[in-house]
C-alpha cells in the first residue's frame, strides 16, 4: 500500500491498470463512484482522520452483494440484478475506509476450480496468460497477483481462495467458520462456504481480517467470539514465546509443533510442488519447529464428502433462482418459466451439481449419500481435533499441480474435482487454512503451499505464515 | 356413514402466529396491506441473505405445546423443505421435521357418546409461503407479504372417528390458540388452516387402510362436510371392491365434492435436509416456567367451572366460554350481582346469549362494544330478580342503557316504574275489575277458565303496567275462589 500518492492518484492508476490488463478478464464490474469516494479519503487524510483501511483499494468477488453495483455469480441467471442492500463485510470495510473498487470475475456460483464455468469467459492467469488463474475466486487472485488492487475478498467452500491464490503467486487466507460473516455472501454450500483474503503480504492480510473478523447478529452461524485476538501470540498454547525451561527465545517460530503429511498422501503431487513441500519443511526445522509426521486416517473420504455436502446445500441454495422475482426469465406459464429461465440461465456445471445435490437429497438415497457423509464430516473434524491436540500447524500441498493451461480438465470433470484433494478438508471440518507462494516451477509457474490449524488459531497461523515468508525471501 | 364402517381421521393445523415480526427477518405482520409491502431482502429471498430466529416463535409454540400436553424438546433443529412454486422465494421452507419442538401431547374434547382424548402427535415451528392469486383476470400474480409469517403445524394422532369429531377436535385447538393470545385463529382469512387425512375400515379392523389426504378446508363447516363427503366416497368405493388410492383431494365448496388434485406418483419429494443456516433451538426450564405461567383457564376447564360455579346448563357455558371476552364479561356481571343466586347467574347467561348477542351480530361488535357494562346488565337482572319490575319492562328500559352509564334503578327511579306489589293495593284493583267484569266472572265460575288470564290482563292493564303480575294472580286466585267458594 503507497503511501506516497494521493488516493486520487492511486484510483486513476488502477483505472489504468484495469485498462492495461483487460485481456485478463479479472473483472465483471468496476465501481463508477470511485472518484467522489476517493476525494473523500484524501479530504479524511488530510484532515488527519484517516481510518484504519484508508484508501485501501479491495476487489470483491460477484457472490458478495454491494448495494447498487450488479450482482452476477459469474452466471446469466442473475442477468441484471441490483442488490438492495450491503453485505456486513463490504459495510465494515467501508466503514474502515476502504474503496470496494471493482466486482471480480468468478466460476458461475463459484463452482469449479478454473474459473472457465463463468458466464463471462475465463479469467487468465498474469504468470502465463494460456493457463488459468485457478478457482473458483480467479478474478480476485488475478486482481492482486497482477497489482491492480491492494487486495481482494473470495469466497471458499472447498479451496476457492487457496488454490487460485496459489496459482497466481499471492496469499490466500480462509478463516475459521464462523469468523467472518456470510451475510450478503451469496450461499453455495452454506456449512462450508467462508469469505477469506488474498493479498501479496501478510500485514495486508491481517489489516484486512482485524477489520472483518466480527461477530454479525445476521449470521446465526457467525460466532460470539469472533473478533480479532490482539492478544493470540505465535506459540498457539503460551501468552510469553518461551522454551520449556522459561528462557526467552528469539526465534519466533521455536517449538512450533509442525505436522507433515506422509509420502503416500503426496503420490498425485507434481515433484516440484513436493520438493517446495519439503524444503519449507526444512526451513521449519532449522528454526526450531518441531516437525512430525501425522496420520490422517480418512483423507480418502475427504472429496467425496466434499462433493455430496456441497452439492446437496447448492441444491437448495439455488433454488432460489427462478426467474420470478429478479435475473434471467424465459418462458411463461404458471411455473413452466422457472424450468425455463433455469435451463436457460445456469451453466453446465451448476446443473450437473445441482443434479447430483437433489440426488443425494432424495428419499431412498438419503441415507447411502447424505447421511453418511454427515457422518464421514463428523469423523473428518474430530481426526483434525485430535491432530491439533499434538501439532499447533498442518502442512500440506494447496495444489497437487501449478496451473494448469485453460482448456486442459474442462472435459475431464473428475479429474477437475480431484485436484481440490488437499483443501477440501478444512472446509469440512470449519478451521483456518492459508495458503503461501513459495517459488516457482520450471515454467515459471508459481507453488503454493498451505497451513492449517485448529478453529479460531487464525491470528497464530498468520503470524506462523508471515515468518516463513521471511524464510522464503531469504 | 354407513354401519359397519369406521373412519380413521387426523387432521394437520396450520396456525399464523401473532408475532410482531416475521419468523427469521424483521418485517412485520399485519394482515390486509397493499400486496409486496411488507416485505425485506430476507423475506423476498435476495442472494446472500440468511434468517435469523424470531424468539418469540419458539416462545409461542412452547406454549401451545404446554397448553396441548406435550413434551418439549430441549434441543430440536430446523429443516429445508425443498419445492419450487412462483409464491415460495427462497425455493424451500424453513421447517421442522425430524425433531419437532413439541411431540407427545392430547387434547380433550367432547363427543355426542362422552368425552373424548385425542392425541397429539406432533407441533413444528415453519415459516408461511406467499400467496398466489390466480382469480384474477390478468395474470397469476404472487404477494409476497406473507411470506416468513410464523406458523406452527399441529398434528393430530388418528384418534378422530367421525367428521362431526373433527369439527370439534379444530374448534377445540382453534379456542385454545385463541385464548393463548398465539393466533387469531380466523379461518376465512386463512390464519388458521386445515388438512385432512381420512381413511376407512371395516369396523372391528385394526389395520390402516390406504389414506387420501384432504384439502382446502376453509371454514368450520367445509370441514365437517368435506370430511363427510370423502368417508362415504372411499366407502362407496371398498363397496363396490375398488380400492382407495393415496391421493391428495382438493375440497370444492361449491359443488360439495372432493376432487383429485395430485396422485402419490405426482407426490413430492421434499427432500428435507438440517437448514445450515440457523442454530439449533434450545428450550429451557426458564422458558417453559414463563410459558406455563403464561397459560390462562383453557376452554373445556372454564366451561365445566362455569356449570359448577353459576349453576349454567351445558348449552350456556359452551357458549359464553367460546370467547374470553364473553366469559370474562360474563364473570364480572355474576360479580356486580347484588344478591348472586343460580337463578340470577341464569337471568345474566339469558340476557347475553339472547339480547347482547343479537346486538353484537347486529352491530358486528364485541361485547365490551355493545356500550352496556357489566355492572349495568347485572343492575337490570337485579331489579327484575328483586321483583322491582317485571322482565317486560326490563326489555324495554335496555336499549336507554347502551352507551350510557345509567343502572336500571336510576332509570325506574327517573320513569316510576317499580312495580307495585303492595297486597292492599292490588286487592282494591283486582275488587274493581272483577266488578267491572262481573259478566266474565260469571262465565268463568260456568266453566271458562281461560277467561282467568283475560282478568289478569285487565287488572295490569287497570294498573297502568307497574302492578307485579304475579302478585296480581294469586290476589286474583284468591279472590275468585272466596266467590266460588260461596
Amino acid at each position: 500500500m503507497n503511501a506516497s500518492i494521493s488516493i486520487s492518484e492511486k484510483i486513476s492508476e488502477f483505472l489504468k491498470n484495469v485498462e492495461q490488463h483487460s485481456d485478463l478478464n479479472a473483472f465483471i464490474t468496476i465501481n463508477s463512484e470511485l472518484d467522489s469516494l476517493a476525494a473523500i479519503s484524501d479530504e479524511r487524510i488530510a484532515a488527519g482522520l484517516a481510518r484504519p483501511l484508508e484508501g485501501v483499494t479491495v476487489a470483491v468477488k460477484d457472490n458478495i452483494s454491494i448495494k447498487g453495483m450488479q450482482l452476477t455469480c459469474g452466471s446469466k441467471i442473475l442477468n441484471g440484478f441490483q442488490p438492495l442492500y450491503n453485505a456486513t463485510v463490504v459495510e465494515l470495510l467501508t466503514d474502515a475506509g476502504a474503496l470496494m473498487v471493482a466486482k471480480t470475475n468468478m466460476d458461475e456460483f463459484a463452482m469449479g476450480s478454473s474459473n472457465e464455468t463463468s458466464y463471462f469467459g475465463p479469467v487468465r492467469n498474469p504468470h502465463n496468460k494460456q493457463c488459468v488463474p485457478g478457482g473458483s475466486s480467479g478474478g480476485s487472485a488475478v486482481a492482486v497477483a497482477a497489482g491492480i488492487c491492494d487486495v481482494a475478498l473470495g469466497s471458499d467452500t472447498g479451496g476457492s481462495i487457496r488454490q487460485p491464490a496459489a496459482f497466481c503467486g499471492v496469499y490466500g487466507f480462509k478463516p475459521t467458520y464462523g469468523r467472518v460473516s456470510r451475510y450478503g455472501l451469496t450461499a453455495f454450500a452454506s456449512s462450508l462456504d467462508q469469505i477469506g483474503i488474498f493479498s501479496n503480504n501478510i500485514t495486508d492480510m491481517r489489516n484486512v481480517f482485524r477489520v472483518i473478523a466480527k461477530h454479525d447478529k445476521f449470521d446465526s452461524t457467525s460466532h460470539v467470539n469472533a473478533a480479532f485476538n490482539e492478544d493470540a501470540n505465535t506459540n498457539g498454547n503460551a501468552n510469553t514465546n518461551g522454551n520449556a525451561n522459561g528462557n526467552a527465545n528469539t526465534e519466533p517460530l521455536a517449538e512450533i509443533r509442525v505436522g507433515k503429511l506422509a509420502e503416500k498422501y503426496l503420490v498425485g503431487c507434481a515433484p516440484e510442488i513436493i520438493s517446495a513441500y519439503n524444503a519449507m519443511l526444512q526451513d521449519m526445522v532449522q528454526r526450531g519447529c518441531v516437525v512430525e509426521e501425522v496420520l490422517l486416517p480418512n483423507i480418502e473420504t475427504w472429496i467425496p464428502t466434499y462433493f455430496i455436502l456441497a452439492t446437496a446445500e447448492a441444491s437448495s441454495n439455488l433454488a432460489r433462482f427462478d426467474g420470478v422475482r429478479y435475473g434471467n426469465r424465459v418462458g411463461d406459464g404458471t411455473s413452466d418459466f422457472i424450468t425455463d429461465s433455469r435451463t436457460d440461465g445456469f451453466g453446465e456445471e451448476v446443473k450437473r451439481r445441482i443434479m447430483l445435490g437433489t440426488y443425494v437429497l432424495s428419499s431412498g438415497y438419503y441415507d447411502a449419500y447424505y447421511k453418511k457423509a454427515q457422518q464421514a464430516r463428523r469423523l473428518i473434524s474430530n481426526a483434525y481435533a485430535t491432530m491439533f491436540t499434538t501439532v499447533d500447524v498442518l502442512a500440506l500441498p494447496t495444489t497437487p499441480t501449478t496451473a494448469f493451461p485453460i482448456g486442459d480438465k474442462t472435459a475431464d470433470v473428475v479429474s477437475m474435482w480431484l485436484s481440490d484433494l488437499y483443501t477440501v478438508s478444512a472446509n469440512i471440518a470449519g478451521i483456518p487454512a492459508i495458503s503461501i507462494p513459495y517459488g516457482k516451477d520450471g515454467k515459471g509457474l508459481p507453488i503454493g503451499l498451505q497451513l492449517q490449524s485448529a478453529m479460531f488459531t487464525d491470528e497464530m497461523l498468520l503470524d506462523v505464515a508471515e515468518q516463513i515468508t521471511l524464510a522464503c525471501a531469504t | 356413514m354407513k354401519s359397519g364402517y369406521e373412519a380413521v381421521i387426523g387432521l394437520e393445523v396450520h396456525a399464523q402466529l401473532k408475532t410482531e415480526s416475521k419468523a427469521f427477518c424483521s418485517c412485520p405482520t399485519v394482515y390486509g396491506a397493499q400486496p409486496n409491502v411488507n416485505v425485506c431482502p430476507i423475506c423476498l429471498g435476495h442472494p446472500g441473505t440468511l434468517p435469523v430466529l424470531n424468539e418469540n416463535l419458539v416462545a409461542f409454540a412452547v406454549r401451545m405445546g404446554l397448553a396441548t400436553n406435550c413434551s418439549i424438546r430441549e434441543h430440536s433443529t430446523f429443516s429445508r423443505k425443498n419445492y419450487f412454486y412462483p409464491d415460495l422465494p427462497k425455493g424451500y421452507q424453513i421447517s421442522q421435521y425430524s425433531d419437532p419442538i413439541c411431540y407427545n401431547g392430547w387434547v380433550e374434547i367432547e363427543t355426542d357418546a362422552g368425552e373424548k382424548n385425542i392425541g397429539i402427535t406432533r407441533i413444528h415451528m415453519e415459516e408461511d409461503a406467499g400467496k398466489s392469486i390466480h382469480d384474477l383476470d390478468i395474470d397469476t400474480l404472487v404477494d409476497l407479504n406473507r411470506s416468513g409469517i410464523p406458523l406452527i403445524e399441529i398434528v393430530s394422532e388418528p384418534d378422530i372417528r367421525t367428521a362431526h369429531e373433527a369439527y370439534q377436535y379444530l374448534l377445540g385447538i382453534r379456542q385454545t390458540l385463541v385464548f393463548l393470545g398465539i393466533c387469531d385463529g380466523n379461518l376465512e382469512e386463512g390464519s388458521l388452516r386445515c388438512d385432512a387425512n381420512v381413511s376407512v375400515r371395516k369396523k372391528g379392523d385394526t389395520h390402516l387402510n390406504t389414506k387420501s389426504e384432504v384439502k382446502n378446508l376453509n371454514s368450520f363447516r367445509n370441514v365437517e362436510k368435506a370430511i363427510g363427503y370423502e368417508i362415504d366416497r372411499q366407502i362407496a368405493l371398498m363397496e363396490d371392491g375398488n380400492e382407495v388410492q393415496h391421493q391428495t383431494m382438493m375440497w370444492d365448496a361449491g359443488s360439495g365434492k372432493t376432487k383429485v388434485m395430485r396422485s402419490k406418483e405426482e407426490a413430492h419429494d421434499y427432500r428435507y435436509f438440517a437448514e445450515p443456516d440457523l442454530l439449533g433451538v434450545t428450550v429451557d426450564s426458564v422458558m417453559i416456567e414463563k410459558q406455563t405461567g403464561l397459560i390462562p383457564e383453557l376452554g373445556l376447564q372454564k366451561k365445566r367451572r362455569f356449570m359448577l360455579e353459576y349453576g349454567l346448563p351445558a348449552y350456556d357455558a359452551a357458549i359464553l366460554t367460546d370467547d374470553v371476552q364473553l366469559a370474562l364479561y360474563y364473570e364480572e356481571a355474576c360479580q356486580a350481582l347484588s344478591e348472586r343466586s343460580e337463578e340470577a347467574c341464569k337471568m345474566v347467561s339469558n340476557w347475553i346469549l339472547t339480547e347482547l348477542m343479537r346486538e353484537m351480530s347486529e352491530k358486528k361488535v364485541n361485547i365490551r362494544e355493545t356500550g352496556i357494562g357489566a355492572a349495568q346488565l347485572a343492575s337490570l337482572v337485579d331489579v327484575v330478580a328483586n321483583g322491582s319490575i317485571s322482565h317486560k319492562v326490563a326489555k324495554e328500559i335496555l336499549p336507554d342503557m347502551f352507551g350510557s352509564d345509567v343502572t336500571a334503578q336510576q332509570i325506574i327511579k327517573e320513569r316510576g316504574l317499580e312495580q307495585v306489589s303492595d297486597e292492599s293495593t292490588i286487592k282494591e284493583l283486582v275488587a274493581q275489575v272483577l266488578l267491572v267484569n262481573a259478566e266474565s266472572v260469571e262465565k268463568l265460575k260456568q266453566g271458562k277458565t281461560n277467561l282467568f288470564g283475560f282478568l289478569v290482563g285487565q287488572a295490569l292493564k287497570a294498573s297502568g303496567g307497574s302492578a307485579n303480575p304475579s302478585v296480581v294472580c294469586s290476589i286474583m286466585k284468591e279472590a275468585l275462589e272466596m266467590e266460588v267458594g260461596e
